[in-house]
């Protein structure tokens, strides 16, 4: 509230006085028509999702024998899409609960925009472990339910089986805490169609709001059950990505069998989250015009966390390697030498220079606050860590403990095709929700406004009096 | 709402109506509620509102998801169907974390919402009830129940005097 604000407290939105003007400027892409180039865009995703999908059902008629995996390298591609989406579908949640928690108002421009690219990378991301069970039909056997398979019961004991709950646990809340926090501004959109005359939209809105209506007695339950939602959500945003590190920690595959992953992991979603949510605000931010909410100050500060989860990122890649010294085991040394040096060398070397050397740039001022550069280093982000999977999941696969069985891995254009088309559907879902949805969190940045000005509809009716 | 008459101050100034609010508060005055497009921080003993028993909901659903799948896991893994996957225990607690702790977040969390919109009546596709259509954009409505003010033409006063832009009557 604007009651009792500090002047010394810094300013998170600028050249905003009034309540509706937050309104106007977040409802606009809302209230304006198609433009040509969004239709562009959108379009050139959906064809790039639509070829993917394709694919998908090439892989499920013919079987995963069109990908390029082989005896040896089991996991490869399809597993490493699926954590490198998992991990972007890190940020959202952290930016909407742990930082509510930690009450960083700087929050409030961008957590709407993170938990929708939260919910769309995890829709990415599930399709990968249903994919790559060839027969997803089967997938139902991952249920715990009565079945007339015999002693058919799932595994309690496996990381597999605990990722499907914390997967879809993770979805389900992700996608009710979003949808909960849209509802108020489900409702300032359609009382603002209302004033228009435009039925159809105050219906549609309407109907999203669920009778929104702002009471003191709602308000109060609402804020009460956003605060336990973000404390149910912090530690499930950390289990999720704890529970998907034991899909390889608990293994006994040289590289993978060690106790540092689930922090490491952790650390690594953050990291990969925030160089995907820098990316998409300095395009969001841009297109829409709303760098008077999302403004450089924004921009800095998702690059402090970058600087700090990319350096908790480097410090694992070291810790590992002076483990797999420390630990005397020659396998484990092996296995950390070849993934430096080894045929795979280069992928785990764009992801060193990806995500420990290039973020560091950040601690400079001058690079903070260039759009340009800053856009570049969230793409190396995105960039590296992909690798970072990848090199985990390959070079850890393909040379273990019998030389004889030792292989290489290629991704077929499948691969790489379902791969792409996953990006094509990431962005048609964001560039659906960026027309379609309030891309800020309108009520809560209202609540940042210090001394709001008088509405444009009362100047006319009456002069400025303040009592 | 059965019809009622409703005294209504509309204020364009949170603080202004948090001022208005706090004198009537201290005057005795029974304030219906207040419509605001965010929330009012210290609006709640001036409403009477007591602390949301939500949370013992969300606690008590928790503990209910937590139940559940201890007891499922060790009743499928445990007793009826006890699988010997590479001679490792039936029954073993850490393996159970994780699935326990989901399943306590995702009952938790569902239920509590879902109990949350129950209580405040809110369902898709209602028809929200609004003293103004502005209450969810830029402006503040303190509602008083008019039928249960002494002298509606001295509250009607203190809003005109705190600022209030309008001050009206509507039936709702």
């Amino acid at each position: 509230m604007s009651h009792h604000v500090s002047p010394i407290r810094q300013k998170w939105i600028t050249n905003t006085q009034r309540y509706e003007q937050i309104t106007e400027d977040v409802v606009r892409p809302i209230e304006s028509r198609i433009n040509l180039t969004w239709l562009f865009w959108t379009s050139v995703s959906a064809l790039v999702m639509l070829t993917g999908f394709g694919l998908m059902a090439w892989t499920i008629w013919k079987g995963i024998g069109v990908w390029g995996l082989n005896k040896t390298v089991g996991w490869a591609f399809d597993i490493t899409n699926f954590v490198f989406w998992v991990g972007i579908g890190h940020a959202g949640t952290l930016i909407s609960a742990v930082l509510l928690l930690f009450r960083q108002a700087w929050r409030n421009s961008i957590n709407r925009a993170s938990e929708a690219m939260t919910i769309f990378a995890v829709l990415c991301a599930g399709l990968f472990p249903i994919l790559h069970m060839g027969r997803l039909w089967l997938g139902l056997w991952f249920l715990p339910m009565p079945n007339t398979r015999g002693s058919l019961w799932v595994n309690f004991n496996s990381p597999l089986l605990w990722d499907v709950f914390a997967i879809s646990t993770y979805l389900s809340v992700s996608l009710v805490f979003w949808y909960l926090g849209m509802i108020p501004d489900f409702a300032t959109i359609r009382d603002r169609f209302a004033r228009q005359g435009k039925k159809f939209q105050e219906w549609i809105y309407g109907g999203l709001a669920f009778g929104w209506e702002g009471s003191g007695r709602n308000w109060s339950r609402y804020e009460v059950i956003s605060l336990i939602l973000a404390g149910l959500a912090t530690p499930l945003v950390l289990s999720v990505h704890s529970i998907v590190s034991m899909d390889f920690a608990t293994s006994v595959i040289p590289g993978w069998h060690t106790t540092i992953f689930p922090p490491y992991f952790v650390a690594g979603a953050i990291f990969s989250g925030f160089g995907m949510v820098q990316t998409l605000m300095i395009v969001t931010r841009k297109v829409y015009k709303l760098e008077n909410y999302i403004t450089l100050d924004h921009m800095e500060s998702i690059a402090k966390i970058i600087i700090a989860t990319g350096s908790l990122v480097g410090l694992a890649y070291t810790t590992e390697f002076f483990m797999a010294w420390y630990s005397g085991v020659l396998w484990e040394r092996y296995i950390f030498i070849n993934r430096a040096f080894g045929p795979y060398g280069w992928s785990y070397w764009i992801m060193f220079s990806c995500n420990v050397i290039s973020p560091q740039l950040f601690w400079f001022k001058k690079v903070r606050t260039s759009m340009l550069l800053t856009f570049i280093l969230s793409i190396f982000v995105n960039i590296g860590m992909w690798f970072e999977r990848f090199v985990i999941i390959v070079t850890s696969l393909h040379r273990d403990y019998l030389p004889s069985s030792w292989a290489m891995y290629t991704p077929t254009y499948v691969e790489v095709g379902i791969f792409i088309g996953t990006f094509g559907l990431f962005m048609t879902c964001f560039l659906l929700f960026s027309k379609y949805l309030p891309v800020i969190n309108m009520f809560e940045v209202k609540t940042l406004l210090h001394d709001p000005e008088m509405p444009k509809f009362l100047e006319e009716k009456q002069p400025v009096t303040t009592a | 709402m059965s019809n009622r008459n409703f005294v209504l101050g509309k204020f364009w100034h949170p603080d202004r109506a948090m001022d208005a609010i706090k004198e009537l508060f201290e005057a005795g005055v029974d304030i219906y509620d207040v419509y605001s497009p965010f929330p009012l921080h210290g609006l709640e003993p001036y409403l009477n509102i007591k602390r949301t028993r939500l949370t013992v909901a969300a606690f008590i659903y928790g503990a209910f998801g937590l139940a559940l799948a201890l007891t499922m896991m060790n009743l499928i893994f445990g007793v009826v169907w006890p699988m010997n996957v590479g001679g490792k225990p039936n029954m073993p607690i850490p393996a159970e974390i994780p699935i326990s702790f989901e399943t306590t977040v995702l009952f938790a969390a569902h239920g509590m919402i879902i109990t949350f919109f129950i209580v405040g009546r809110y369902w898709p596709g209602k028809k929200a009830i609004l003293f103004d259509d502005r209450q969810t954009d830029d402006i503040f409505v303190v509602a008083l129940e008019e039928s249960k003010l002494s002298n509606p033409a001295e509250v009607k006063e203190v809003l005109r005097k705190h600022g209030a832009y309008d001050v009206t009557e509507k039936e709702a």
